[in-house]
């Protein structure tokens, strides 16, 4: 029911003083089905993260129009969860008074929440943490609790904007995995924006490569991988030899658009 | 207790001794423990680590010792402590510069000059300028020589008496036997002290500094007696010096032809057509002729020549005096007593200089714990008001000052008025507004009161008014265009403005008590309020905001969820500077009028020059600034913890 569709998507930013414009994006269409896990790759600058901005809804596209179900998306809501890329967490709070912020928000009563909070910290692997002040964990912990964050709203749709950016390889690759796990336990909707090809291949069941100016959909592909990464450990899955020719074939792909970027300038 | 404070009080000297062996024992070890501590330390932090301002408590026990040692040594401090009786010694050897102070200052052993060169110098000067100025319209030309050669003359009379062989023998014998005499004086000073006693008297004078006559004036030892003595015969030499005159025979005729040349001048009458104008350089032409010759009359030129045996006479009696001072006295004079020394001057003893203006630490701690008793009656407090202490505050009061008056206007129906039978009955309106009015008794609470509270209350009011109202106006201008840019130019208008300015207004509206006060620091406080708000406000990060939107936050919500948060350090820095503002502010507005408060007392100890009362105050305003200060760091420490790390 809950379908994530965009049609002729334009964004336009003009700048005030000069009056000149930057095409972020241009004619996106696409639709994603609920439960469906993208991933989106492409060279800087692109308007990846502007995409995830309108459909967050905090900003509003040029042309074009955006839904999730019947719904126009004119705002930020409940029901579009996002992940930031470094945790945008509050740091005058401890864990479980970010975990449960959104219930707070909805005046769920104490208890519910508690037990909610509890659930989702044991979900993403940080039990006994609840009092723990936020400046004091690290860097994959912090996202950890971004996700829980997230999670404890029951949002139809999660988007992360590099969520793991900011993360070194080894806790990357756990996170990567937990990601999987979440998306196959909860069903959601997640849409992943990633500078790594390695990331988009092992976390999109669909993969959009996005070009720049104007910032449009370039091409899209539909991967196994996702799939097979909730049986088989990461590193397996990478030995894949079609795992190497899709990632070859994307990151000359990548490599192109940004030499074709540096020779216009 | 209070026989505890007075013995305190007798023996504060003897206390200061140990205080002073003591401070110098505290900063030779905090230097020793604060080297190899920090030869330890340093060794594990690079330079410009932050880690090395910490702690470092000795090094502050050696700031906090070096003032304290600093301030007991100008203050003269330590002389009193270990050489108590030098004052009164110095005060005797004041006597003597007193007494013979007329001659010094006609002497250039005493004054750089003669006085009768400078009595020539300006003499002679006034005269030329007067000749350079003649009004040639308003004489006849036969007057115009003649006063020419009175001019002459004039000068010639100036030449009379600075000229050594025409000097008057009388006076020359007179000036011998001075000398004689000074040489005198000086010979009993070098001939020592032995055989003179004190004052029997001088063992009942209180010590130095424990009365309002700083410095006991009976001499108490062998050395003063000898000084006192001495003193007591200079006076008579001074005099005798002061009545010394020139009187040259050949002065004396030329005064009388100069004196009948001006009465002719005088009676002599202005040249036909000489106007008003010339008429008028006239007369003040011979005005001024008669001053500067009945200056030159009184015989007080003599020849330099005549004066330079006395004025040796008063080099060997300084020098006399030095040798009798004796090195000990000396050395406590030049070493323990910086910036000045002891002057006698009319009735009494006072310390010049640094020991005058800065007070005695252990004088200020008695005057403190003078001020500090509450008990009014014994002299405690000041001006009627305790420092700091408590009272009973009716509870009416309090009602009455937050209950508006019209709240029993608006109550329906009339105000009583006397019955026929010479009666008043109030009714409900009545009750009301005697309520309103804080007429109704309702019992009573402990409140504090004294000036020191007085000056808290009114910052802590003012500053919690600014915070009320400064914080959210400045929350809701870092998130609104329409806050911001509506109420910017009101607050930016009037923030540059420095609060004293504002003073005289403000007081002249809301009265010179603590409303006019409260009100002007809450103007202080509020801006400084609304710009930290502000600035913390807006400097919200916008993935923090866009968090909370997803998560469903509404406005409000965000407002005192995130961006209230947020803002939290520097909202806390804003208050830490508004004390500071505050206080300073206020002790200004204290100064300008009032009856109560640090800065009020303050005032009145400037306008009656006591130098102990003021520094008194400005030590407990320094004292209670560090105490807001302190508790504002340990706030800020334990309540933004995640400060610099988010
Ligand atoms: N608020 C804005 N005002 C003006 N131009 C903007 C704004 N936001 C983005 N742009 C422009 O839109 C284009 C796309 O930006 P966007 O942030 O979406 O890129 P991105 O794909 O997320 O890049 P990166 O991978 O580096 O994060 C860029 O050229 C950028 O300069
Ligand atoms: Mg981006």
């Amino acid at each position: 029911m809950a379908n994530l569709t965009s049609d002729n998507l334009c964004m336009t930013f003009t700048n005030p003083q000069t009056g000149a414009a930057v095409e972020a994006l241009k004619d996106v269409n696409f639709t994603l089905k609920k439960g469906e896990i993208l991933s989106v790759l492409g060279p800087s600058g692109c308007g990846k993260t502007t995409l995830l901005n309108i459909i967050a809804g905090f900003i509003n596209p040029t042309s074009g129009k955006i839904a999730l179900g019947d719904n126009e998306i004119t705002g930020p809501g409940v029901e579009r969860g996002m992940v930031f890329q470094q945790g945008a967490l509050f740091e005058w709070l401890p864990v479980s008074k970010n975990v449960d912020f959104g219930l707070r928000m909805k005046k769920t009563p104490k208890k519910e929440a508690a037990a909610q909070v509890e659930k989702w910290l044991d979900t993403v692997g940080l039990q006994g943490f609840g009092d723990t002040p936020t400046y004091q964990l690290s860097g994959g912990m912090q996202q950890r609790v971004a996700l829980a964050r997230c999670l404890v709203n029951d949002p139809d749709v999660i988007l992360m904007d590099e969520p793991l950016g900011a993360l070194d390889a080894l806790t990357r690759e756990k996170m990567q995995s937990l990601v999987l796990d979440l998306w196959k336990e909860t069903g959601k909707t997640i849409m992943i924006i990633t500078h790594s090809v390695e990331e988009a291949l092992l976390l999109g069941e669909r993969l959009f490569v996005m070009a720049p100016r104007p910032g449009r959909l370039h091409k899209e592909y539909r991967l196994p991988f996702a799939e097979m990464g909730l049986t088989q450990s990461l590193r397996d899955v990478k030995k894949d030899p079609y795992f190497s020719e899709v990632r070859e074939e994307i990151l000359t792909m990548i490599w192109n658009m940004e030499e074709e970027i540096m020779g216009r300038v | 207790m209070s026989d505890f404070f007075h013995w305190l009080s007798v023996n504060r000297a003897t206390i200061a001794a140990f205080l002073i062996i003591l401070l110098l024992i505290t900063f030779v070890f905090s230097i020793v423990i604060g080297r190899r501590l920090s030869a330890i330390r340093d060794k594990d932090e690079v330079f410009g680590d932050p880690e090395r301002t910490k702690g470092g408590w000795y090094w502050a026990v050696c700031g906090v010792s070096a003032l304290l040692l600093i301030w007991f040594y100008f203050s003269w401090g330590s002389a009193r402590a270990y050489f108590p009786k030098s004052a009164n010694e110095l005060c005797q050897v004041a006597k003597l510069h007193d007494a013979v102070s007329p001659i010094n200052a006609a002497l250039p052993s005493g004054s750089r000059y003669f006085k009768s060169t400078t009595l020539v110098a300006r003499n002679s000067e006034q005269l030329r300028a007067l000749r350079a100025g003649f009004p040639v319209a308003a004489f006849s030309a036969a007057e115009g020589t003649e006063v020419e050669s009175l001019f002459d003359e004039l000068h010639g009379l100036i030449g009379i008496y600075s000229d050594p062989d025409k000097q008057d023998p009388e006076s020359n014998s007179k000036l011998a036997s001075l000398v004689d005499e000074i040489n005198g004086l000086s010979g009993r000073l070098r001939d020592g002290h032995s055989g003179y006693e004190p004052a029997p008297e001088a063992a009942s004078q209180s010590a130095w500094g424990l009365t309002h006559i700083e410095i006991p004036l009976l001499p108490e030892t062998a050395r003063g007696a000898l000084f006192d003595k001495v003193a007591n015969d200079a006076q008579g030499v001074a005099k005798n010096f002061l009545k010394a005159r020139n009187a040259p025979p050949a002065a004396v005729d030329a005064i009388a032809d100069i004196r009948a040349r001006i009465d002719v001048l005088a009676a002599g009458a202005a040249p036909e057509g000489a106007d008003e104008a010339a008429l008028k350089d006239r007369n003040n032409f011979i005005k001024s002729l008669d001053r500067i010759f009945k200056r030159l009359d009184d015989g007080t030129i003599f020849p330099a020549a005549a004066l330079d045996g006395v004025d040796d006479a008063m080099a060997g009696l300084q020098q006399a005096t030095q040798s009798a001072k004796g090195f000990g006295l000396r050395f406590v004079e030049s070493g323990f007593m910086p910036g000045g020394s002891i002057i006698k001057s009319r009735t009494q003893c006072t310390e010049q200089g640094s020991g005058r203006w800065l007070p005695k630490p252990t004088d200020v701690v008695a005057k403190f714990g003078l001020l500090a008793n509450p008990d009014l009656e014994a002299g405690g407090g000041f001006k009627g008001t305790p420092l700091f202490w408590w009272k009973w505050l009716p509870i009416a009061d309090v009602v009455g000052f937050f209950t508006p008056d019209w709240i029993a206007d608006v109550i329906p129906g009339e105000f009583g008025r006397h019955g026929p039978d010479g009666n008043f009955e109030p009714n409900l309106k009545d009750r009301v507004l005697a309520f309103a009015q804080g007429d109704v008794p309702m019992g009573h609470v402990p409140m504090f009161a004294g000036h020191i509270w007085d000056s808290l209350f009114r910052v802590l009011v003012a500053l919690a008014l600014g915070i009320l109202l400064g914080v959210p106006l400045g929350i809701f201008m870092g998130v609104s265009r329409f806050f911001k840019s509506f109420f910017d130019p009101l607050i930016e208008l009037y923030r540059p403005v420095p609060p004293l300015a504002w003073a005289p207004l403000i007081l002249t509206i809301f009265g010179i008590q603590d409303d006019g006060k409260i009100f002007l620091l809450f103007m202080v406080a509020f801006a400084i309020m609304v710009i930290s708000a502000r600035t913390g406000a807006s400097g919200t990060q916008l993935s923090k905001i866009r968090a909370s939107h997803s998560l469903g936050a509404s406005t409000g919500q965000i407002l005192r969820n995130v961006i209230l948060p947020n803002a939290m350090p520097e909202i806390l820095t804003g208050i830490r500077i508004a004390i500071g503002v505050c206080w300073g502010t206020l002790v200004a507005a204290e100064m300008l009028a009032g009856t109560t408060g640090v800065g009020f007392v303050e005032n009145v100890a400037r306008t009656v020059s006591d130098y102990e009362l003021i520094w008194v105050t400005i030590l407990i305003m320094g004292l209670l600034g560090l105490m807001f200060d302190l508790f504002m760091r340990w706030v800020i420490d334990k309540s933004i913890p995640w400060r610099g790390k988010g």
